[in-house]
């Protein structure tokens, strides 16, 4: 059985790899000659763009926060609620386990998702004692869930165009909701900007012994 | 070329002898029913013959002598667990025959309601364009039109019509269609940006948000967006792209 530490990587081979369609070519090759995909062995820009996307994005959660969410329009009140208030009315009104499912949805997962790319990114740089399978997780986590947080501004979509109930109801999307689907759009971009090879790169950084020359004849 | 060159010297230790050098290319790991099955030994001389006997995983770089694993069965990176090569039998046609079921669906489902409320007398359905369109009253917020409606229609849609175009001649043994590779990587790309499965999951978290404010009822729509969901996830999971990367290929 293969031990996953004696992995051989294309980098280590001289050989540079397809990330679309899996094909090895020779270290020189720009693009994949299967499917025309551009190869680098690791791009050098991978890690300023997951931050510049990192970035924008969170400057974007702040509005998605500050900002209403959905306003709502009764016959007897008018409500303007933020994530955060809209969770903390649901839970005034007896509703916890909603409160707390928006709460996660909305706030966890979101601020999760810049953590663990921040994470992740320092990692790349610095090293970490956190193992790498450990870490290629929780990207995989990232570059699963970043996609589903849409679901929130979906929610608004639907809620304000089936609440139309004339004088009686009615419920209209907030600014909130531009801010909150563009941050999910550029965590999106940032994770897949981050190269996942570079989490198993830095141990295996070094030639594998084998293929010096001197050691043979040693 | 470096990797020739480290094949040289790694055949030249293979004939003084060093037997600890033979495995230096990894194995695929096979999973059959999750039982890993035994590796074979691969050396370097084998992996200079040709470089189209080796697949490097896209997340890990780790590189592979293949060993194209049975129907059914899946080759998966050994250390970090991603799926290389999961080959079906006539996957192809249930591919198409599903894309086909999707195109239908997603444009079926943009049309009906897929929740109606009714309160004191009043009543009002609302269908993925009424959806769409909720953010058209603001003029900041426009433009979320265009993405809501892009990412739960246009590109599953799209994605769904790429993957038939691909996938029709390589089953009736034809030679690709002009583009065909650059169809299928588009469709590659587009891939985590197809969400009409999470807007189903979004229309059950609205209905129970409403639930206590008026009465809501699924509507057609709803059914529909539910059968996408499973729909997606067989096509992916149908879907082995290493087998159709390498139909592609001439
Ligand atoms: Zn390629
Ligand atoms: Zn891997």
């Amino acid at each position: 059985m293969e031990i996953p530490g004696n992995v051989t990587t294309a980098r280590q081979m001289g050989l540079v790899a397809c990330t679309r369609c899996t094909k090895v070519w020779p270290g020189e090759t720009e693009r994949c000659g299967r499917c025309g995909h551009r190869m680098q062995s690791r791009d050098p820009g991978s890690l300023q763009r997951a931050w510049a996307w990192w970035v924008v994005g969170l400057i974007c959660y702040i509005p998605a926060n500050t900002y209403p969410m959905l306003s709502t329009r009764t016959l007897v009140s008018k409500s303007e609620d933020t994530i955060v208030g809209g969770a903390v009315e649901l839970a005034h009104h007896g509703s916890y386990g909603i409160a707390i499912v928006i709460l996660v949805a909305s706030v966890l997962i979101p601020i999760g998702k810049f953590a663990v790319i921040a994470a992740l990114a320092i990692g790349v740089r610095r090293g970490t004692r956190m193992s790498q399978l450990r870490r290629h997780q929780l990207y995989e986590v990232v570059e699963y869930i970043g996609r589903w947080s849409m679901i929130d501004v979906f929610v608004v979509a639907i809620l304000s165009s089936l609440v139309q109930l004339g004088a009686l109801a009615s419920i209209a999307p907030g600014k909130a909701s531009l801010f909150f689907a563009l941050s999910v759009i550029f965590t999106m971009l940032s994770a897949q900007s981050f190269d996942s090879r570079m989490i198993w790169d830095r141990d295996s950084e070094p030639t594998p012994q084998p293929l010096q020359p001197q050691e043979v004849h040693a | 070329m470096p990797w020739a060159q480290d094949s040289e010297i790694l055949s030249t230790c293979l004939r003084s002898g060093e037997s600890a050098y033979v495995s230096t290319t990894n194995l695929l790991f096979l999973q059959e029913r999750h039982e890993p099955v035994g590796p074979q030994i691969r050396t370097f001389r084998d992996v200079s013959r040709d470089l189209d006997q080796l697949i490097a995983c896209p997340r890990c770089d780790a590189v592979y002598h293949v060993e194209e694993p049975g129907m059914g069965e899946r080759a998966v990176c050994a250390r970090c667990h991603n799926v290389l090569i999961a080959p079906r039998k006539r996957a192809g046609k249930q591919i198409i025959a599903i894309a086909l079921a999707i195109v239908v669906l997603v444009i079926a489902a943009t049309i009906f309601p897929f929740l109606s409320i009714r309160a004191a007398g009043v009543s009002h359905g609302s269908s993925v364009l009424d959806a769409a369109l909720a953010f058209s009253s603001s003029s900041l917020l426009v433009v979320l039109t265009l993405a809501v409606a892009a990412l739960i229609v246009f590109i599953p849609v799209l994605r769904a019509l790429l993957v038939i175009y691909v996938l029709t001649p390589v089953v009736f043994d034809r030679p690709p269609w002009p583009g065909a590779i650059r169809a299928f990587r588009l469709s590659e790309g587009l891939r985590p940006w197809s969400m009409a499965e999470i807007f189903a999951i979004g229309c059950a978290v609205a209905l129970v948000k409403v639930a206590d404010l008026a009465d809501v009822h699924f509507g057609p729509a709803f059914w529909m967006f539910s059968a996408l969901v499973v729909l997606m996830m067989l096509k992916d999971s149908y879907m082995c792209r290493y087998s159709v990367w390498k139909s592609l290929e001439t």
